[in-house]
């Protein structure tokens, strides 16, 4: 569906939305996937990004967003300072992520405390954005509703209290979706909702013993 | 938003609201957003697009490349000669916001950030002389979001999607219909607006210089502004087009789909794969483009998809 600031919109740095304001989407995202700021960060570039990202400050968008600035934000154009005085160790490489990767696509290493997560996603263009993986993981989703990421054991009744919890704090699931590495493994299940993801959701399925990480995305607004 | 020009003004007339209430109530029932919250966040956007244009034409500072910066305060410095200092004005600001755009400057994609010119030169220019409120120009972005929901649903806003056409296009289709609105023209005439704009600029191709934002496409801005002010000057005289908007939106779509790869933005031919177009790209640190675009069509073919946006 499109939406009236699909069209008048996004507001934003330039030069463009789609190797600027999405690359910032995307770091804001990964960022948020890693549970906050990383203090190290491997960027590999695909396809245009890599060919055509350094005129339009591709680099500096994902660094920009890895910060938590939102593609409007004027600190872009300064963010590779920035991250050095923030303690944010960057690389950036290529990657030939195949024909079928989208030529906007970007995967991302990051490493925060114990934790390595790796995204990769890419700029669809108008400044949106879909995360296409995580860790091993495939997931589809784009940032624009708030969204649960739960890594979970993979047991018979979790998709169900999940669901419940989510219907006791009011919210409507909009998208759901589960993948597994291998049965009776691991489960990361992506959910999006509508409205606001409440503090206490998080928490509650925190405390779910089949829970390893559960992580909420805001909306990139 | 309304998947034709046809269904908007018929909603309209059918709910007795003008063409921009008509916008808003859909935007805000798919959203469960206040009314007044969605011409609040406009009138934000409307903002950002004055301190673009104000930022633009006041500073001759050069974009990474060197490709742009500046010129909207040449031609402002030299100029009007022929066009009037309105017209001319108007070509400076749609250039001044592409220029701020290519520094990292901030900017409103309308629809896009390579179109972003257009809509602000045309509508922050005519304001002046017109004394058209802030909340009326919130009133003619309502009416230019309905016109850009439409082309993107049925035919495309992208450059990698259509070409020029889609972008610089759809952009100059919005500020004519707006500026049809504001000056007291019918649906009707809005809707001729529409279709005047948009059957000068197909075939339109997108073929950046070095794949970046700049060249052409601060000149296109500033040449699709000036047409969409003459297709809004023939709608509100009553003249007509025989093709309603709906249909010429679909032939769009259907050029656009049916163009070269090479001319949807992959920066592989036009303008961009010319000799100089390539040097250029060569000082600009793109060996790989380069590379591409010498190598031709069957490399042109897989990379589609490449291209900003």
């Amino acid at each position: 569906m499109v939406g009236l600031f699909d069209i008048l919109g996004p507001t934003m740095v330039g030069p463009s939305s789609s190797h600027t304001a999405g690359a910032c989407r995307l770091g804001f995202v990964a960022r948020a996937i890693a549970g906050g700021q990383p203090e190290r960060a491997l960027i590999e570039l695909h396809g245009s990004f890599a060919m055509t990202g350094e005129g339009h400050g591709t680099k500096r968008a994902i660094i920009g967003g890895l910060l938590g600035f939102r593609p409007d934000d004027p600190r872009l154009r300064e963010s590779l300072e920035q991250a050095a005085e923030t303690g944010l160790e960057y690389e950036f490489g290529q990657a030939d992520l195949g024909d079928e990767a989208h030529p906007n696509s970007a995967r991302i290493h990051l490493w925060r405390g114990e934790t390595h997560t790796r995204i990769q996603g890419c700029s669809v263009g108008g400044g949106r954005i879909r995360v296409e993986e995580i860790d091993d993981f495939p997931v589809e989703f784009t940032g624009s509703l708030p969204t649960v990421i739960v890594q979970a054991d993979d047991v018979p009744g979790t998709i169900a209290e999940i669901s419940g919890l989510c219907a006791e704090q009011g919210l409507n699931v909009a998208t759901m979706r589960v993948d597994r590495t291998s049965r009776g493994g691991y489960a990361l299940m992506t959910i999006e909702v509508d409205g606001r993801i409440p503090a206490e959701l998080e928490s509650e399925l925190g405390e779910k013993p089949w829970a390893h990480r559960v992580r909420v995305l805001r909306q990139l607004g | 938003m309304f998947r034709s020009i046809e269904e908007w003004i018929e909603d309209a007339a059918d709910a007795g609201v003008t063409l921009p209430e008509a916008v808003l109530r859909r935007e805000a029932r798919n959203t469960d957003v206040d009314p007044d919250a969605i011409r609040a966040r406009v009138a934000r956007a409307l903002d950002v697009m004055r301190e673009a244009i104000a930022e633009g034409v006041s500073s001759a500072e050069r974009s990474p490349t060197g490709m742009t910066g500046g010129r909207a305060r040449t031609l402002l410095a030299n100029g009007p000669r022929l066009m009037g200092e309105e017209l001319t004005s108007m070509l400076a600001r749609a250039i001044a916001t592409l220029e701020v755009n290519a520094r990292m400057g901030l900017i409103v994609a309308a629809p896009t950030a390579g179109a972003a010119g257009v809509v602000p030169g045309v509508l922050m220019t005519l304001a002046e002389s017109r004394g058209w409120s802030s909340e009326q120009l919130v009133d003619g972005m309502l009416v230019g979001g309905g016109v850009g929901a439409v082309i993107a649903v049925r035919a495309s806003i992208a450059g990698a999607g259509g070409g020029c056409q889609a972008e610089t296009g759809s952009a100059a289709a919005m500020a004519a219909a707006a500026v049809t609105h504001l000056e007291g023209g019918s649906p009707e005439q809005v809707s001729q607006a529409i279709a005047l704009t948009l059957q000068g600029m197909l075939g339109l191709i997108c073929d950046p210089v070095a794949g970046l934002v700049e060249m052409p496409c601060a000149y296109r801005n500033a040449s699709a502004a000036v047409h969409a002010v003459a297709a809004a000057e023939m709608a509100l005289a009553g003249l007509d087009f025989p093709i309603p908007p709906d249909e010429v939106i679909d032939v769009m779509g259907q050029v656009g789909r049916t163009m070269d790869v090479r001319f949807r933005e992959t920066a592989l031919g036009g303008l961009a794969a010319t000799p100089t177009g390539q040097r250029i790209a060569e000082a600009a640190g793109m060996p790989e483009l380069v590379e591409l675009q010498r190598r031709g069509r069957t490399q042109g073919e897989r990379s589609a998809r490449l291209g900003p946006s």
